[in-house]
């Protein structure tokens, strides 16, 4: 059972973005770097098949030489392999994202390294395209499944589940397959010290893809208007309780 | 011409697909506005949209669970024929599951959850990203273009009143379409009031220092006939089940009345409280960005602030 995770480096923006002078991306100077919170649970759960079956896992990122660092906390998790198509950070557009993982999956599936599974998270935090992983299952020939919740290899297929209206919708594919999954499919363990030094040492393959030119293209980002203004202050410490009292029989909920 | 795919249940279209009809019928400038619909029960939903400016209504009853190629091939093979300008979709999980299928097939470029859009040979479109947090403007290139509409961004405009023709088609499938297709349904409610859906919610963040903080949570949004939400932090601590996190990647609330304590307000968990009608913040850092994004605040401890105000509600309500 050979599983491919793929993760995407964005910033944690914390409470307030900032745009950079040229209006095409976040100001990240003070910012820290993380993957998409579903391709968190992306990750364990390639690590979770890999440790209950057997076979192989490996990390595919696109995205500028700083991501590396976000392939070696996967390798801290569990991942075996991490590939690296290494960007000049510039904006790609889903359908250029897309032919750049399907080259490179081609290329792992001509080393003898075919995923049985490709996993993505439903969508980016950044971009939100929610088409990569589709994308790529077409190119493949392969079914995808999106937006899951549960997942659960057995005799050569995946059971999937989605969550919709109260329940949960059921899919049963064949292997090899794609999937998308949703933060909330298992919570994602913490890697050891240890791990994270060995993580440090392994070597992660990279290549640097040729980017078509888009056809959904960036030509500015802006930061909506906010509410335009502060809260009221209805009091500090307990003592401000009969005024959110007053407050809930204003709104009419008290 | 604009094809809108449009979902519906129970014999009635999708609030999120008649908002999408509004984008579409803007992008159509008065041109026709033309309507897929797919699945069981597909004609019965299909004459309401006769008040949202749809002349024609094409439905496909395709047998049988949800399969996303099947239904993206069904909307391919459509706006093969109909040759419109664009195809728009609300932004839901299967607007954008069944668009971006349609996009492979039809070789078009998509952009997905938008706000607005200008046609032209290049499209301008203005999209969101970061949940909401940040606008994107971008051109939309090919012949063909394919929208999802931002859910609630826009509102339903009812239009016309006619009648529109309702035409059955039936889509040339392939095998390989309908290998993924529910096959099953696991009824998973609890028949509690859901965090979805809920007109009051009462959050918690990392300011509310364990799992056994929620206590007080509970108690005040049990009176107050809500339910118990929390942050993205919390829920990473293991403190609450994913299911309670409200957020970019949890779920999205619109609630009367929404009261985030010791929630700092970062952008991943204010994309999914958006839609709440008031936001009232206790947090003990009066410089906490949710305080910008909030209509009302009290700044202290959590832990003595919310014991108060149970108890100063239960004293009113006995009072009176």
């Amino acid at each position: 059972m050979n599983v491919l995770v793929c993760v995407k480096r964005v910033p944690i923006t914390g409470g307030k973005i900032v745009l950079t002078g040229d209006e095409r991306a976040i100001e990240t100077r003070h910012l820290g770097f993380t993957i998409s919170p579903h391709e968190e649970c992306g990750v364990e759960e390639a690590v979770r098949i890999a440790e209950q079956h057997g076979g192989s896992t490996t990390v595919l990122t696109l995205g500028p030489a700083e991501a590396e660092e976000q392939l070696r906390e996967t390798l801290a998790i569990g991942i075996e392999r991490a590939v690296h198509l290494v960007t000049d950070g510039a904006d790609w557009d889903p359908e250029a994202t897309a032919a750049a993982l399907v080259a490179a999956i081609e290329a792992e599936q001509a080393a003898g390294n075919d995923p049985d599974l490709i996993v993505f998270g439903n969508e980016s935090a950044d971009n939100g395209n929610f088409q990569v992983g589709i994308r790529v299952a077409h190119a493949l020939g392969r079914p995808c499944v999106t937006g899951l919740k549960g997942i659960t290899v057995h005799d050569g297929r995946v059971r999937c589940e989605q969550e919709a209206g109260g329940g949960r919708d059921v899919y049963d594919v064949p292997l090899p397959a794609v999937v998308t999954v949703l933060e909330g499919l298992n919570l994602p363990r913490y890697p050891s010290v240890p791990a994270k030094l060995r993580a440090r040492r392994k070597s992660v393959e990279s290549s640097e893809p040729a980017r078509s030119e888009p056809r959904l293209e960036l030509v500015r980002l802006t930061v909506p208007p906010g509410r335009g203004r502060q809260a009221e202050l209805l009091g500090e410490g307990a003592g401000a309780a009969p005024a959110v009292v007053e407050l809930f029989k204003k709104l009419g909920v008290a | 011409m604009v094809l809108a795919f449009v979902e519906h249940a129970d014999g009635a279209p999708d609030e999120l697909s008649l908002q999408a009809l509004t984008l579409a019928r803007a992008y159509a400038g008065g041109g026709p506005v033309a309507a897929v619909m797919i699945g069981p029960g597909a004609a019965d939903a299909a004459p309401a949209l006769g008040g949202n400016g749809v002349t024609t209504v094409h439905v496909a009853e395709l047998v049988g669970g949800y399969a996303p190629q099947a239904w993206g091939r069904a909307v391919a093979e459509l706006a093969g024929r109909l040759e419109p300008a664009a195809v728009v979709a609300a932004g839901s999980d299967r607007g954008n599951e069944v668009l971006a299928h349609a996009a492979v097939m039809t070789g078009a470029a998509l952009a997905a959850n938008c706000v607005a859009a200008t046609p032209g040979e290049l499209a301008e479109v203005t999209r969101v990203r970061w949940g909401g947090s940040l606008l994107e403007q971008a051109r939309l290139h090919g012949a063909l273009k394919l929208l999802t509409v931002a859910p609630h961004a826009l509102a339903i405009e009812p239009a016309g009143a006619g009648e529109p023709a309702v035409e059955a088609f039936t889509p040339e499938l392939r095998a390989e379409d309908l290998v993924v297709q529910v096959s099953e349904r696991v009824d998973t409610s609890t028949g509690g009031l859901s965090l979805a859906e809920s007109p009051i919610v009462v959050s918690g963040g990392r300011g509310v220092g364990s799992s056994e903080g929620f206590g007080m949570l509970e108690e005040l949004a049990g009176l107050l006939g809500g339910v118990v939400g929390c942050s993205r932090a919390v829920t990473s601590a293991g403190w609450r089940p994913h299911t309670d996190q409200v957020g970019q990647t949890g779920t999205k609330i619109s609630p009367e009345l929404y009261i985030p304590c010791g929630i700092s307000g970062a952008t991943q968990h204010m994309a999914g409280c958006k839609g709440a009608k008031k936001i009232l913040a206790i947090n003990a850092d009066p410089d906490a960005p949710i305080l910008a994004s909030a209509d009302y605040a009290v700044v202290g401890d959590l832990g003595e602030i919310v014991p108060a105000i149970t108890a100063e509600l239960r004293r009113v309500r006995e009072a009176s």
